[in-house]
């Protein structure tokens, strides 16, 4: 039993099994992190890392398998004892309590081990000065930005004696300077001795940030590498199995005469956590893509209220189709007027949870025919239904299965189908492709540009700025509010769409951008 | 107006505005946990009628008082059961939890109707209670009364300096996030909801043992529901709480004021001061979101599932 290992790994998983009702969410997972190592585990929506990591912080018993933490079995109770043993996680949804203060907040994370307040705020402010992540521990943390709130709980992780930091997809809340800043804090970290793990699906991250990678298809290990000796698809491959397309680089093209005109949109939020828009400008030109980037939070919703006519607005001139103002339309009259819109939310606001794929069909297809004299085509709209999932590949038993059923690929797969069927001449998709997996997203990528050929103006709001310069013929960011310069999508690059999410729209070129200026 | 009438209308505030402070300290504490018990009244009165009778059959005022509590902390202990244990609906709970306390309350109490004792006294401190206007306001009460101050102190503490106040403020807040981090949602729930209860079956036991010593049935008359106006009125601040409880408590002697100095308006009319107060004070806090939406608990009234 002489094991070569001089030092055991920092943690060991044997054979860790969890099945729920219905699903195996892990099955027999090995895993080894050492000492002072950034471990990436790299997976699609589902593979199972939430399910895994949970069991390494204590918030999940595994059914099978086994832990070992320095060599040692263990048998992790708690959030609490995993922290006793120096394992911090940071949350992809933050634990963090709005209305109490940044020492507060790391007081109730820390327990008995706190000591009083004034004597952790020094403390928060030296962990925080020595791995540059600037933070008031005095500010309630509702005044706080997403990016500063990550750096609370990572914070809150560090003032106390830590071995292994896990992070659930850390990057995407960040814009890609905070990224950067992120993984220099995450490397001085590694060289202290940390280990971390690195939970994502962005391929580009992995490769630059981490030393090894195990990867998760299906709840079961698909491979382990190197990112650094991987190209990006050799990992994608790993991560969707051979049968799944990966996106491509898709042409970029020129618009014609633009569609929806927006001019000087201003708007106050009601919400008063929300965000108020302020005088915002941009065409979406018929045939093309335009993608509008920004950190969550920064008017996006305010936005697409405005545009889909939830929301109403004092200046109806602010909003044009070809044909006139439609600021004073409703929904149903834009869409009329030729508007289609996919919405952030797809359980709820895109789709009925608990109403058939057929009856959700009829939902905004209603305007094509569906409805006669008051009365409800049920034949068509079944036609209808079948059309959309024969045409977008939803994986699902038939028409009659409740939206809610569906995995959130296949269902966004048929929301942005059914709407693509109306023919629309205005897209308008908000996060078209958020938590689904890479091949639907491709199915998705693939449709919308379909769309655009076929000579129909699109809108995509993303947070995925991989995916708006993939897709976009053109792009622009939001940041609290307000509208960055619209550039065409060669023209441009991600630090620069980075600098406009952080607000800084100026004009202050590299001399490469100013020269093809 | 003399300065004696002034003195004595201040301590009869409040001494009335004491059910009222104790109880609603009870509920905030509880709501800041996140649990809406509307079973206050229930809980008052089931203290209200086992404390009396306990006083009565034992001769001492003290087991009167402790079985009052222990009635109170049951009755809460049976809505926790319910609306934690079972996650049902608080409003719901709490509702059934105050027809239950009332009918079970009449029907305990329904032998000793009328039936006197001898109340608790009040307690004059010498020298302090001399202070002219607030001195016999402030130092010649009861010892409840005085119990009552401490409890505001202690509980004003709590929230304003103890850790285990921050955990309630946090499981209120984002018992998800909480649960995440390892603080015992369900616990802390449970603790505030008992201290809810114990607080409402002191108050009960201060109706029937001291302010008015004897039991009669529905005797708390409506003053489970002021408290729980009286915490939203004092949007959840402790310190709120007991300008409130006394501002209530003023409210409701105000017709014996009035009429002391000759007016006449109708006690039913002024009765509803306090109802027309919270109101306009709700009214006033939703006019402004950010502040409604910082002050409130925020989960309050959401049942928690550790595994959702």
């Amino acid at each position: 039993m002489a094991e070569p290992h001089i030092t055991p790994p920092r943690l060991t998983l044997r054979g860790i099994t969890k099945i729920y009702p219905g699903c195996v969410a892990n099955d027999a997972i090995d895993l080894n992190i050492e000492a002072a190592e950034i471990h990436a585990l790299l997976g699609e929506n589902g593979a199972g890392k939430s399910t895994l990591m949970k069991v390494i912080y204590g918030l999940v018993k595994p059914d099978h398998g086994e832990l070992l933490w320095d060599g040692l079995p263990i048998d992790v109770r708690d959030p609490a004892h995993a922290r006793k043993l120096g394992i911090g996680m940071v949350f992809q949804h933050f634990s963090l309590f709005e209305t109490l203060t940044v020492t507060e907040n790391i007081a109730l994370a820390l327990g008995e081990d706190a000591g009083d307040l004034p004597a952790l705020a020094e403390r928060i402010r030296e962990v925080s000065e020595k791995y540059g992540m600037a933070l008031n521990p005095d500010r309630e943390v509702h005044s706080l930005s997403v990016g500063e709130r990550q750096r609370v709980e990572i914070v809150r992780c560090l003032v106390q004696p830590i071995k292994l930091l896990i992070l659930d997809e850390p990057t995407s809340v960040l814009t890609p300077q905070e990224v950067g800043t992120l993984f220099v804090t995450l490397r001085q970290l590694a060289e202290e001795g940390c280990s971390i793990l690195f939970i994502s699906h962005k391929l580009n991250e992995v490769r630059a940030l981490c030393h090894r990678a195990t990867i998760l298809r299906s709840g079961r290990v698909s491979g382990e590498c190197i990112p650094t000796e991987e190209s990006s698809e050799s990992l994608a491959r790993m991560m969707v199995g051979d049968d799944t397309p990966i996106s491509t680089d898709y042409p970029k093209v020129q618009g014609r005469e633009p569609f929806l005109q927006v001019r000087g949109l201003t708007r106050l939020s009601e919400d008063p956590f929300g965000v108020d828009l302020q005088s915002i400008s941009f065409d979406v030109q018929a045939g093309e893509i335009l993608g509008i980037a920004g950190v969550a939070g920064n008017g996006q919703e305010e936005l697409l209220g405005a545009l889909s006519g939830e929301d109403e607005i004092e200046n109806h001139d602010a909003i044009h189709f070809p044909h006139g103002a439609v600021g004073q339309l409703s929904p149903r009259q834009r869409r009329a007027a030729g508007m289609a819109f996919v919405p952030e939310e797809r359980l709820g606001r895109g789709a009925v949870p608990d109403m058939s794929l057929k009856d959700n069909a009829l939902l905004t297809g209603f305007l094509t025919g569906l409805v006669k004299r008051g009365l409800i085509a049920h034949g068509k709209t079944r036609d209808f239904a079948e059309q959309i999932i024969e045409r977008y590949r939803v994986k699902t038993p038939g028409t009659e299965t409740h939206a809610a059923s569906l995995s959130g690929g296949n269902l966004q797969k048929f929301i942005i189908g059914r709407e693509i069927m109306q023919q629309p001449k205005l897209l308008i998709a908000a996060h078209p492709t958020w938590g689904v997996d890479i091949g639907a997203a491709t199915a998705i990528h693939k449709a919308l540009i379909e769309l655009r050929d076929q000579g129909a103006a699109i809108l995509v709001v993303s947070e995925d700025i991989d995916e708006l310069f993939q897709i976009s013929d053109r792009i622009g960011a939001l940041c609290h509010g307000r509208l960055s310069p619209i550039k065409a999508t060669p023209q441009t690059s991600i630090t620069e769409v980075g600098r406009w999410m952080a607000g800084d729209f100026g004009e202050s070129m590299t001399p490469a951008e100013t020269a093809s200026a | 107006m003399d300065i004696d009438l002034l003195s004595n209308i201040l301590y009869a505030m409040v001494r009335t505005g004491t059910p009222l402070l104790l109880v609603a300290l009870g509920e905030l504490v509880c709501e800041k946990s996140g649990v809406l018990n509307l079973g206050q009244e229930g809980m008052l009165l089931m203290g209200a009628v086992v404390g009396f009778v306990a006083a009565l059959l034992s001769g001492s005022l003290i087991i009167g008082f402790l079985l009052a509590i222990l009635a109170g902390v049951s009755m809460s202990l049976l809505f926790g059961l319910i609306a934690l244990g079972f996650s049902a609906n608080q409003v719901a709970t709490g509702l059934a939890l105050t027809i239950f306390g009332t009918g079970l309350s009449a029907f305990i109490g329904s032998e000793f109707v009328g039936k006197p004792i001898d109340g608790l006294d009040p307690f004059a401190l010498p020298l302090l209670s001399e202070i002219p206007l607030i001195g016999k306001m402030l130092f010649a009460q009861d010892l409840v009364v005085y119990l009552s101050f401490a409890l505001f102190f202690a509980v004003y503490w709590f929230f304003r300096s103890s850790r285990a106040g921050l955990v309630v403020k946090a499981v209120g807040e984002n018992p998800h996030a909480a649960n995440a981090i390892g603080l015992p949602v369900m616990r802390t729930r449970y603790f505030a909801v008992m201290f809810g209860g114990a607080m409402a079956g002191l108050a009960g036991g201060y109706l029937s043992i001291a302010y008015t010593p004897l039991w009669a049935e529905n005797m708390s008359a409506g003053r489970g529901w002021i408290a729980l106006a009286l915490v939203v009125f004092a949007s959840w601040k402790v310190e709120r709480v007991l300008l409130g409880a006394w501002l209530f408590g003023l409210a409701s002697i105000l017709h014996l004021v009035f009429q002391g100095l000759g007016f006449s308006i109708s006690s039913n009319l002024l009765a509803t001061l306090p109802y027309a107060a919270t109101i306009l004070v709700l009214v006033l806090l939703s006019r402004n979101q950010v502040r409604a939406r910082l002050l409130a608990p925020i989960s309050l009234g959401k049942p928690f599932h550790a595994n959702s």
